[in-house]
């Protein structure tokens, strides 16, 4: 991909940084909670822009006043699928709001494959584009 | 890092005994376990200027267990205590999550664990308050749950020790067995603080301390009432120490109630503030301690 140098999927908060330590994971995490907040863990191993709904890693997190008990859930997590992207989330229940606030990967498999071109010939000599992930090309579970 | 440290601003800085003297003044009797928190609140001051002279690495191990009989002050004390570990920055938040079996224990199979890690997440960075914390272990029922979630507990007290500090609360022989069976568990509790009975003299001065709270006032022949009614329901089952005096006074407050509607209806009475806030020797004597001697079960009054 020639506008990522780092061929890493960019999606969410911070993804453009390195990957963020446990420290400023926690500093995160504290910022939402002292927004009110609930935080979650998700995961999935398809990294297509429009994959929008992950796996829930457990249920939200509502009524936590620490970060500890959140970076616990994302150690677990990643204990539990080393090899997958896992993401945190943080949910506003504001009226009017009530929308994610916050998304950031915290964990992604060692190897990305990343994304191929994929051309599609359609009426006259016009051609659709799309990306395709090379990872899903394996079945669930086997991607990276 | 200097060699000399300035323990008196480190007790100021942390206001550690403002919480000491409103736990002198608010609670009344208790003498040992005034005694044991002091210590405990000044072994903490020094550890925490050893850790900052470099002499201590790690910090101490902050799991407790309070036995006692039923209202003898325990959760209020474990309130106390973690605002005091709170000012010393021994836990992050000054809050305390109390729970029981139910909070902990599941109803099936794969229900306990994801039960007893959710509290376990909601107490995270404060005090996880267990009351009646023997009720966790049931050694007549080998297939119980109980047991997973003392397993998840130990291993939270042991890797999240600057994270949690777990409070267990419940009976004093009951907790001896308790820990007799959990060998684990009770060699990871740093401090046993053992909470006595009040004496009467000491319930009279709580019942004096809870009707100013509620903004009442027992008249002189109102408190020899109580004094005889402390006497008289301390013999009887069920006794429960500070509670049964909370219990006693609101139902002294309902039958004041009740005189002066009675009063207001059948007598056309007008009453001051002071008649309402006033309980007399009538209100107190009414109850059921009094009259009835044979009483066993725990609807006294």
């Amino acid at each position: 991909m020639m506008t990522n140098p780092n061929g890493i999927v960019t999606q969410g908060q911070f993804s453009f940084l390195p990957p963020l330590t446990d420290t400023q994971i926690t500093a995160q995490i504290k910022y939402a909670l002292s927004r009110g907040w609930a935080l979650s863990v998700e995961y999935t191993d398809d990294p297509h822009p429009r994959n929008t709904y992950w796996e829930m890693f457990g249920a939200p997190m509502f009524d936590l006043k620490d970060p500890a008990g959140i970076l616990m859930e994302v150690n677990n997590c990643r204990k539990t699928f080393p090899n997958h992207y896992i993401r945190v989330m943080a949910f506003s229940s504001v009226r009017g709001v009530e929308s994610p606030t916050m998304s950031y990967i915290v964990n992604r498999p060692k190897n990305e494959p990343g994304f191929g071109l994929v051309r599609q010939e359609t009426e006259g000599r016009n051609i659709r584009y799309t990306i395709h992930s090379y990872a899903t090309d394996k079945p669930e579970g086997e991607r990276h | 890092m200097t060699d000399k440290i300035d323990i008196q601003a480190l007790l100021e800085e942390s206001h550690i005994n403002e919480v000491l003297d409103a736990l002198d003044k608010n609670l009344v009797g208790l003498v040992p376990v005034k005694q044991r928190i002091r210590e405990i609140a000044a072994y903490l001051l020094i550890t925490k200027a050893r850790l900052q002279l470099g002499i201590e690495a790690a910090k101490p191990s902050l799991h407790m267990c309070f036995t006692g009989n039923p209202g003898t002050g325990k959760t209020t004390v474990a309130l106390k205590m973690a605002e005091m570990l709170h000012r010393l920055g021994y836990i992050r938040q000054n809050h305390v999550v109390s729970v029981t079996r139910d909070d902990l224990v599941g109803q099936y199979i794969g229900h306990t664990a994801p039960k007893t890690k959710e509290v376990i997440k909601k107490a995270m960075g404060g005090v996880l308050f267990i009351d009646e914390a023997y009720y966790l272990y049931k050694p007549e029922n080998e297939r119980d749950y109980g047991q997973e979630s003392i397993e998840i507990l130990l291993q939270t007290m042991e890797n999240h020790r600057d994270d949690l500090v777990v409070i267990l609360a419940g009976y004093q022989d009951r907790m001896g067995t308790f820990f007799k069976s959990n060998p684990g568990l009770s060699s990871r509790i740093a401090h046993h603080i053992d909470f006595p009975d009040y004496n009467e003299d000491e319930l009279l001065e709580i019942t004096k301390l809870m009707s100013d709270a509620m903004h009442y006032n027992l008249d002189a022949n109102a408190s020899k009432a109580m004094q005889e009614y402390i006497q008289r329901r301390k013999q009887q089952p069920h006794f429960a120490n500070a509670r049964s005096i909370r219990n006693a006074l609101d139902r002294a407050r309902l039958r004041q109630a009740n005189r002066l509607f009675n009063d207001a209806i059948q007598n056309k009475k007008q009453a001051t503030a002071a008649d309402l806030s006033l309980i007399t020797e009538a209100d107190i004597r009414a109850s059921r301690v009094f009259t009835n001697h044979n009483i066993t079960d725990n609807k006294t009054g």
